[in-house]
């Protein structure tokens, strides 16, 4: 064999050198290739990250040097700030208003689109469209539709109650403590469905069709079909579809920030504009960063949450193997 | 009881129908659903068309008339959408590259190099990525404050530059060709680098496309950042722009609408135009859970 001999032939030191060398080359040439990604990874990630628990523990307003206070931010938020507690739930609000409804609406969408009907791909294309739209320009556009004198969403209603002889009177809806979060929710719905659904889609398709033939051919109805063969092999998809769709519900900004700016009365002030409010408008960057790293416990909990009880209800093919 | 040929029949039809019945339910379900996604379209180029009078009448007019073109130039004479797009092009762009040449050469690192200490960075990656964004954002802005970056492109670009996920993305779809290809071009003498251009790189082009795709989006619409690093008008991009303009002409619907018109156009036709690739991006890289 050629190979054999060639490794049991005694190296030449110029063969030995290049020898070295290479070897040389492969161990260290994986950080050469992982140090462009690696810099700024450390630099405006990994540093970021600790630095901005460090500066949960100071108050610093960025023009005098901060101050240690220890864990007292924290006990403030928790204990001692109605603020704090109004927007964090109008977070919960906003998630539980959004998640469930998102979540049943796309499979539905989805199912709706997973038959064998004419122009699939028309109606994918539309409900999709909202996704890559700008979400501020989406939520100018919302704003505008929920104005409650000359918006489009009243001036139905209105129609509506006129044909239907019920007199109607629609709430001006951001201006309603009570009703500008459901409008933010509509947006948000609006903008995110497609998104979900195009998921779901994906996870239907991977369905094996035998299993609703066998169905079929045992007389299941449709619900039956749904309830013990759509849902249980659909569920780890709903798995992840929940935890994504929780944890950018628990971050929502753009979508109140533009339609209602917070308000009125904070009543549409979520986690993640008060972080904001309190690190770019009040100049409290050590009580932001606190916010901000309860707003990660929240997101934790939540996922660790969903992550222990999974058993329970999503169905992995392999664990019946 | 043995059904007899035309009870059968008969059977085989009312299925039909009602499977003929189902779709059209279907069919009106989805067409009002398409209804409410394609309204807000419809009445943002409605308004953006109006003249200020006609805005504010009910009921609502869907048709303007007249046809008010001159909204489109008077946006883009009292704000400066030109230089929003250019903006947000440049940063789109920029990040976009620099995230898919940084983080596939990371990922061939990660899933073909041995290396000491490589599984550790691996983790360290996997680790930050549930951290949520609000919490890198304060530290950041204070080193760009710190770097004098406010308001300047390296600000805009470089932070989100680096991406844990797209590295995390890539390297399980690197880890999916087979090891033989690179095997082959080292026994004819093929280095590393070269491996990672000539063999993985073409072999991932659906896993770029898609990365490139949804970086590019998410970069274009992105918001606080941008809101937070920028603060001259000739720095702002499109989203902000925006949000900037809402803030100064808040109830001139006309013009407002015809500025997001501005900046949802030319993503919605790009959209359209190559809608399989984002549709197909999302089943592809896993998005979907399976």
């Amino acid at each position: 064999m050629p190979a054999a001999s060639l490794s049991e032939r005694p190296l030449s030191p110029a063969e030995q050198r290049r020898l070295r060398w290479y070897r040389l080359q492969r161990a260290y040439e994986g950080y050469f290739f992982l140090a462009p990604n690696i810099s700024g990874f450390l630099l405006f990630t990994a540093f970021p990250v600790i630095a901005s628990f460090a500066l949960s523990f100071f108050r610093w307003d960025l023009l005098t040097p901060p101050v240690y206070v220890g864990t007292q931010q924290f006990k403030e938020l928790l204990f001692n700030d109605p603020q704090f507690r109004r927007v964090a739930l109008n977070t919960f609000y906003f998630t539980f208003g959004t998640v469930p409804a998102r979540v049943a609406l796309s499979l539905f969408l989805a199912m709706a689109l997973n038959q064998a009907l004419r122009g699939i791909t028309v109606y994918r294309v539309i409900y999709f469209m909202p996704v890559v739209t700008s979400l501020v320009a989406a939520a100018l556009v919302f704003q505008w539709i929920f104005n409650g004198n000359f918006g489009i969403l009243n001036g139905f209603l209105w129609g509506l109650g006129s044909l239907l002889h019920i007199p109607v009177h629609p709430p001006d809806w951001l201006n309603s403590t009570k009703w500008a979060m459901p409008a933010v929710m509509v947006l948000n719905l609006w903008k995110n469905v497609g998104f979900t659904m195009t998921i779901y889609l994906a996870g239907l398709q991977a369905i094996p069709q035998e299993l609703y033939e066998a169905a079929d051919v045992d007389g299941a109805g449709e619900w039956a079909k749904f309830r013990n063969i759509t849902l249980p092999m659909i569920s780890p998809t709903t798995f992840f579809v929940v935890i994504m769709s929780l944890i950018w519900a628990l971050q929502v900004f753009e979508e109140p920030y533009i339609m209602t700016k917070g308000g009125p009365a904070f009543a549409t002030t979520t986690l993640v504009h008060y972080i904001y409010l309190n690190a770019f408008r009040w100049s409290r960057m050590g009580k932001a960063a606190a916010v901000a790293w309860l707003l990660f416990a929240i997101i934790f909990v939540f996922t660790w949450l969903q992550m222990r009880y999974q058993r329970r209800w999503v169905h992995y093919e392999a664990d019946q193997e | 009881m043995k059904p007899t040929r035309n009870s059968h029949q008969a059977r085989l039809g009312s299925r039909q129908q009602r499977k003929k019945a189902k779709h059209l339910g279907l069919h009106l379900l989805l067409i009002t659903g398409s209804v409410v996604m394609l309204v807000p379209f419809a009445w943002m180029l409605s308004t953006s068309l109006k003249e200020p009078g006609d805005v504010f009448i009910y009921p609502p007019q869907w048709i303007p008339q007249p046809v008010q073109w001159e909204n489109y130039q008077e946006t883009v004479t009292v704000m400066p959408f030109g230089r929003f797009y250019l903006n947000s092009a440049i940063q789109a762009v920029s990040v976009t590259a620099l995230q898919l040449l940084t983080a596939s050469l990371a990922a061939y690192a990660f899933a073909r190099l041995r290396f000491r200490g490589r599984d550790l960075l691996f983790m360290l990656y996997l680790a930050t990525m549930m951290i949520p964004f609000p919490v890198t954002m304060i530290p950041n802005f204070v080193i760009m404050r710190y770097l004098n970056w406010i308001d300047t492109f390296r600000a805009l670009i470089l932070p989100p530059a680096f991406s844990a996920f797209s590295t995390f993305l890539l390297r399980q779809y690197f880890m999916s060709i087979p090891v033989e290809m690179d095997d082959a071009a080292r026994v004819d003498g093929a280095s590393s680098f070269r491996i990672w251009w000539q063999i993985i790189l073409p072999l991932s082009g659906p896993a770029l496309a898609t990365l490139a795709i949804f970086t590019f989006l998410g970069q274009w619409n992105s918001f606080l950042w941008p809101l937070i690093v920028t603060n001259s008008e000739k720095m702002r991009t499109l989203p902000v722009g925006l949000a900037t303009f809402q803030g100064q002409y808040s109830v001139q619907w006309h013009l407002l609408m015809a500025g997001s018109v501005i900046a949802v156009l030319p993503i919605l036709v790009i959209y359209i135009a190559g809608q399989r690739w984002f549709v197909r991006g999302i089943t592809l890289t896993g998005m979907g859970g399976r």
